[in-house]
């Protein structure tokens, strides 16, 4: 129930953000989400599709994730490389002295919203 | 519909609620240790078997963390410190919002320590910030040394790694140096214990962490 919880979350934080730019409809959001961040991402989706009938202003909100590739780089020999592809030990020189530079992040990259300003400048 | 571009975190709202309970509390003077480990890694009974070695040194509160069921809390009653059984209705892991509201149900203005005991899992309590002032990891030697490796994030974001069980290290292949080693390689500021709450070696030393912390914090 991983992804469910990081729904909640994140449905909170467009909810305070909703109250403090006066949006009253949130029409997409789109997710960068790391490789190895832990999510995954059909579970995720359908999580959100669930939790977002609940919520009026997130009614319409289609999630649109946006996949950041994982990097990792070699200490051993200073070099970076696809961490999905190689894991742990450098494909340059086989060390093992490698970190993760990018790739286990989520963020909430944008959102398209209609806020009261819009709803005035239509009438 | 206008774009918003964010850039912010999937759980910045959560980060914001820890940070006002983090501040609520050392202005209470309270410090609140969010205890995480997965499943029978021995957290109630090395709970218990703190509390009793305080002795009576602070005025304790327990909240306990589990998806169903109340027998933590009662089996912690039992030793007369305040608990709170708070249920996270099959979420795996504690907010900074479900802590609040167990801290309140609890009461913290007349306590010293609160122990938090998350939910028995080593992947999402790590990711939310329950806003405790201190995070405290145990992992048992039947589980195995390789665990660091395994879910690197829970070892990055505690400040102490309680190694428990060792009187029952004979009969398991834990390699203490290669655990440390893989923690420290994680989280260098990490601090680490070996301790057994059955025979209560190594006890002291987590003991005096604890009163050092306890103390700085009242």
């Amino acid at each position: 129930m991983h992804e469910m919880g990081i729904v909640i979350h994140l449905a909170k934080t467009l909810d305070e953000l909703a109250d403090e730019k006066h949006i009253t409809k949130i029409g997409s959001v789109t997710l960068s989400v790391g490789e190895v961040s832990g999510i995954v991402n059909d579970l995720f989706i359908d999580a959100w599709n669930y939790f977002r009938q609940k919520h009026p202003v997130l009614y319409d909100a289609e999630m649109r994730i946006e996949v950041v590739k994982a990097v990792t780089h070699c200490d051993g020999c200073g070099k970076n490389y696809e961490t999905l592809k190689y894991g742990k030990i450098c494909p340059h020189c086989g060390s093992s002295e490698t970190w993760l530079i990018e790739g286990n992040g989520c963020v909430i990259k944008e959102i398209e919203a209609e806020t009261d300003d819009d709803v005035a400048g239509d009438q | 519909m206008k774009i918003i571009e964010l850039k912010e975190t999937i759980t910045a709202s959560n980060d914001r609620d820890a940070e006002v309970l983090r501040n609520r509390l050392a202005d209470s003077k309270c410090l609140l240790i969010n205890l995480m480990a997965s499943p029978g890694a021995g957290k109630t009974t090395l709970l218990e078997r703190t509390i009793k070695d305080l002795n009576g040194r602070y005025r304790i509160g327990i909240i306990e963390a589990d998806i169903d069921s109340d027998v933590d809390a009662r089996r912690l009653s039992l030793l007369g410190v305040k608990a709170v059984q708070a249920h996270t209705d099959g979420m795996c892991h504690m907010d900074a919002g479900m802590t609040k509201t167990a801290l309140e149900e609890l009461g913290f203005d007349d306590l010293d320590l609160i122990f938090l005991e998350n939910v028995g899992n080593l992947i999402c309590p790590a990711e939310f910030d329950t806003g405790a002032g201190r995070n405290v990891m145990i992992l048992s030697v039947p589980e195995g040394d390789d665990k660091p490796l395994k879910y690197p994030l829970m070892f990055t974001k505690s400040d102490v790694l309680l190694i428990t069980k060792i009187d029952t290290k004979s009969v398991f292949d834990f390699d203490f140096d290669k655990c440390r080693e893989r923690a420290k390689k994680l989280n260098p500021d990490i601090t680490i214990f070996e301790v057994s709450a059955k025979t209560g070696e190594g006890m002291e030393a987590w003991l005096e962490w604890l009163t050092g912390q306890t103390d700085q914090w009242i």
